[in-house]
């Protein structure tokens, strides 16, 4: 039997395992901080220790002496050198976008910002000779508090933004004071979305090569090197063309790396001032430092409905923690869920505000989900508030509310048309999963006898919205960018293929699941195919991997490009087989002429004599090629249905996650097996914001947390197996039928877990327990419903 | 200078040391054997895992000099053939890996995990890589794979040769 014969009859659906793992598995990787280059210096940055002060100065000379130190530099040095880091989004009129240089020259406004650089022949060497440096900086009361900094006569982290009042934003739907008026019951919280640090396992790390005039090389570990080359021309004033960015193996980023840093621009300053290959590599305490952080905001949440469990409306007050300065997107994120805190429900009416503040912390940016994780806890929190205050079950308020799957395409009251959804299928399967109501049973066994360790089950009917994103949204939105993507398609002269994508993966399989794609497309064997991504120079157009992207819009254009090349070749097929181009058929990789079936070309025997190009047919162009480029006219919104069930030991407080099952709908499939990795890493991740993880900063604006000493990320003992199965409800506006799975177990498995939570506690009379759910927090919440002191 | 004599995936070194380098940057800055990577610096991660004298221990967290006299085996030492040991097909057969930075770490880990312990449940096999974090997986596959790495190898005391995943050359 041939290869052809073996595979799958369609490469799509089939759990391939993955080309990426020969070279993880065996240690033959290409990290950035891997990289060594002749005469390479390390670099090593100077760091404020205090979260708010004026530099007096900064004396660098001391270290020039020191045995390997190349150069010393401090940021008033290097002030010429470069402008500011980019922000873009412009979310609203009034939105203040503080200068924020890549070393602090006037003022440092969190423990961690850069002042001073040292590039020596050793890392150790940079690393000593920051014991050298001289600094004095007059410290200030530093702005820890959100609601502390908008007071008068605060303390302004930015000199020029009065009340550190970065933006506001409001958006009204429908007349919210009118349902509160009808409102038979209103349910408010306050819940605070707790700062969390991305921690992907692979320290970030920059090197950069000068090549040539004013050219340059860097490796960086990024989700965007499309966006860095653009960014790093505006900043450094390098042309674009002469920065080349590679993303190699990337170890990770859940948006912690969908960023401009600082030290890209550092790192690049300092190859073009001195001439040698740099090198930078962040140390884990600068990761948790330096490295943009996630969530960090107060929400009130209030919702009206009507005693038979009907919801009216949704009103959501939030208040959004933006850190020292704003990073890329920063500004950006708390809005990106705007549209999600209404989530399945019918609501007649939504207000929502927001205020981002400035303060002396690292920034905030995009934490996988961004935005929409912190909307979906609001809103399935609050149904289950909803549900406890009228005396219903949770399942049957949200059944009572959800769009059912009639019901579709549906307009929300936030003004997002829904295009598919089967949330009544999702839930079905989840709770025949979970055995739902043998659970319940053993709930109110536990609760009858007084058993010490409780049972809590947290349901979570979560959507969102992914494959970010239509360009024409953007632009009215404020975003300086589009949200296309692109592909080319070409097959080689010995008939394999080589697929060129835009998105820039680290870790999400793309270079096996778009081979499946364009492996259908194409008619060929999978094995043919290979992946190119994430250099500049060989996938020179692109918008890179954020946001459930790279299969809803990047795959669009994978598919788009096949379809060109394909009608290229069944033009010279038609040449070739002497017929008109109406008479080919195209099948399973093989054209022929309609009727006589065997007398066939393969598109990868065509490519050969494309290439050639010794007889083609007049004004047909050599080689099988194709570009495309696929911008999405909607978003794609996956769904499902996420259980969670908990043990809480009422003396000790601590929380057992006992069971996880989650129900996931995310259209169509590429490859199950990728798919269900994504949940069951999403899931974990939502679950470490419930149970485990948060950044804590102390009253100095130090950042206890700062180590993975200090900050929680979960091990495998800490956690259940997790059982995932999928209901599927294809998109209805893309040719695949695909949505995004990337963020989907982050949305849904925070409010699962917390409502387990709460439900375990409900008869102590406990109504909410503040993220992380950890023994003290839990204890806390119990103490003070018993009327103790928290 | 202190000097160290240690073998490394079957090679022999001899090498004058700072006697406040850590084995991983010995490992990597020095032997060039950058399939070992650092995570955290702290010993939390386990990333950095490999064999000494057959034990895994974090290489973060051993300094260069306490490596002397000692057999170290680094992920790209498993496997002496060419081919995958079973631990490593394991986790490339159920998709135990998604960025792939834990996974050296994560693969020692259960090397030894299994060495001591051939046939662990799945919750002697959490506990016993908890001192390995992974940010990717969710560890669910991560214990399958460990549970198909354990069936292989008691499936055939002598450990077959595993064959190579599409990609990898023997």
């Amino acid at each position: 039997m041939t290869a052809v014969e073996e595979r799958p009859a369609r490469e799509v659906g089939s759990a391939r395992k993955r080309r990426e793992d020969a070279h993880l598995i065996t240690g033959r990787t290409q990290w950035t901080d891997n990289i060594t280059l002749p005469g390479m210096l390390h670099v090593s940055v100077l760091r404020s220790p205090v979260a708010h002060g004026r530099i007096a100065s900064v004396d660098v000379s001391a270290a020039r002496g020191l045995p390997g130190v190349v150069a010393a530099l401090s940021g008033a040095d290097l002030a010429d050198d470069w402008g500011s880091l980019p922000t873009a989004w412009t979310v609203s009129e009034d939105l203040k976008t503080p200068p924020h240089l890549p070393l602090a020259t006037d003022k440092v406004r969190f423990v961690g910002d850069g002042i001073a650089v040292v590039a020596a022949t050793s890392r150790e060497a940079a690393v000593d000779a920051l014991e050298a440096i001289e600094f004095d900086i007059e410290p200030l009361p530093p702005v820890l508090d959100m609601t502390e900094a908008v007071a008068d006569g605060a303390p302004l982290v930015h000199d020029d933004v009065p009340n550190n009042r970065c933006f506001t934003y409001t958006e009204h739907h429908g007349n919210y004071s009118a349902t509160r008026e009808r409102a038979e019951v209103i349910v408010t919280r306050r819940f605070i979305n707790q700062r969390l640090i991305p921690s992907a396992m692979e320290p970030r790390s920059v090197v950069v090569q000068p090549t040539g005039a004013d050219e340059y090389t860097m490796w960086t570990s990024t989700q965007v090197p499309h966006f860095v080359q653009i960014f790093m021309a505006l900043v450094t004033g390098i042309p674009q063309q002469n920065i080349r960015v590679i993303a190699p193996d990337v170890g990770g980023g859940f948006g912690s790396k969908l960023e401009i840093y600082a030290e890209e621009a550092i790192t690049l300053v300092l190859a073009k001032r001195l001439g040698v290959p740099i090198k930078w590599t962040e140390t884990r305490s600068e990761a948790c430092q330096v490295t943009i952080h996630g969530r960090d905001l107060i929400q009130h949440a209030e919702i009206t409905a009507t005693r038979d469990g009907t919801v009216l409306g949704l009103k959501v007050d939030l208040i959004a923690n933006m850190g020292a300065y704003l990073q890329l997107l920063t500004p950006s994120i708390p809005l990106l869920g705007r549209y999600m805190y209404p989530g399945i429900y019918k609501f007649e009416a939504h207000d929502l505000s927001c205020t981002g503040i400035f303060t002396n912390m690292m920034s905030t940016d995009a934490y996988r989900g961004a935005g929409r994780p912190e909307a979906t806890f609001v809103i399935e929190r609050m149904m289950d508030e909803l549900a406890a205050e009228l005396g219903m079950d949770p399942l049957e308020v949200r059944r009572k509310n959800w769009i059912n799957h009639d019901e579709f395409p549906y307009t929300t009251v936030a003004g997002l048309e829904y295009d598919s959804g089967n949330y009544e299928a999702a839930t079905d399967r989840a709770l025949e999963l979970l055995g739902y109501d043998a659970l319940r049973q053993e709930q109110a066994a536990r609760r009858d006898r007084g058993d010490t360790v409780q049972l809590g089950i947290g349901i979570s009917t979560y959507t969102e919205m992914c494959g970010l994103a239509p360009s024409r949204w953007l632009g009215e939105t404020g975003y300086v960018a589009g949200g296309w993507e692109a592909a080319t398609v070409r097959v080689l002269p010995l008939g394999k293929v080589e697929v060129v994508s835009g998105t820039s993966p680290h870790g999400q399989a793309h270079e096996t699941t778009f081979a499946q794609i364009a492996a259908d497309a194409l008619g060929v064997p999978f094995e043919d195919v290979v992946v190119i991504h994430g250099d500049t120079r060989t996938a020179p157009i692109g918008l890179d991997t954020y946001g459930s992207r790279s299969l809803a819009v990047g795959g669009m254009a994978i598919v788009e490009a096949s379809r060109k090349v394909v009608d290229k070749a069944r033009t010279l097929a038609a040449h070739v087989l002497e017929c008109d181009v109406s008479d080919v058929e195209f099948s399973d990789g093989k054209f022929s002429v309609r009727g006589s079936p065997d007398a066939a070309k393969t598109i990868q025997e065509l490519a050969f004599a494309s290439f050639t190009a010794h007889d083609l047919p007049g004004g047909e162009s050599p080689v099988l090629t194709g570009e495309a480029i696929f911008d999405p006219e909607v978003f794609s919104y996956p769904h499902g249905t996420h259980l969670a069930v908990v043990e809480v030991d009422t003396e000790t407080g601590e929380v057992k996650l006992a069971k996880y099952v989650a129900v996931d709908d995310v259209g169509k499939v590429i490859n199950p097996m990728v798919v269900e990795g994504q949940v069951h890493g999403g899931v974990v991740q939502g679950v470490a914001q419930a149970l485990f993880e948060e950044a804590v900063y102390d009253d100095d604006g130090n950042l206890v947390t700062g180590s993975f000493v200090d900050y929680l990320v979960p091990s495998p003992a800490d956690l259940p197996s997790i059982t995932t199965d999928r209901t599927e409800t294809p998109a209805t506006t893309n040719p695949l039928g695909v949505k995004g799975v990337g963020e989907a177990g982050t949305i849904a498995s925070t409010p699962a877990a917390v409502n387990a939570v709460v439900d375990a506690l409900r008869p102590y009379g406990v109504n909410d327990v503040r993220m992380p759910c950890s023994p003290m927090r839990v204890w806390e919440a119990l103490n003070q419903a018993r009327g103790g002191a928290q | 200078m202190p000097r160290i004599n240690v073998n490394v995936d079957g090679v022999q070194h001899e090498d004058d040391v700072e006697p406040r380098v850590l084995l991983v940057h010995y490992l990597r800055d020095r032997l060039g054997k950058t399939g070992t990577v650092v995570g955290c610096d702290t010993s939390n991660c386990g990333s950095c895992t490999v064999l000494m004298d057959g034990v895994s221990v974090k290489s973060c967290t051993v300094l260069a000099v306490q490596a002397d006299g000692t057999e170290i085996t680094t992920v790209q030492g498993l496997s002496a053939d060419g081919g995958l040991h079973p631990v490593q097909q394991a986790f490339h057969d159920q998709h135990a890996l998604q960025c792939g930075y834990c996974t050296p770490g994560m693969i020692m880990a259960a090397v030894d995990l299994l060495s001591n312990n051939p046939e662990p449940s799945d919750d002697e096999i959490r506990h016993g890589l908890e001192g390995n974090l992974c940010r990717c997986t969710g560890y669910e596959n991560i214990v399958r794979a460990v549970r198909q790495a354990a069936t292989a190898q008691a499936g055939s005391e002598q450990a077959e040769p595993a064959g190579s995943p599409e990609g990898v050359p023997a």
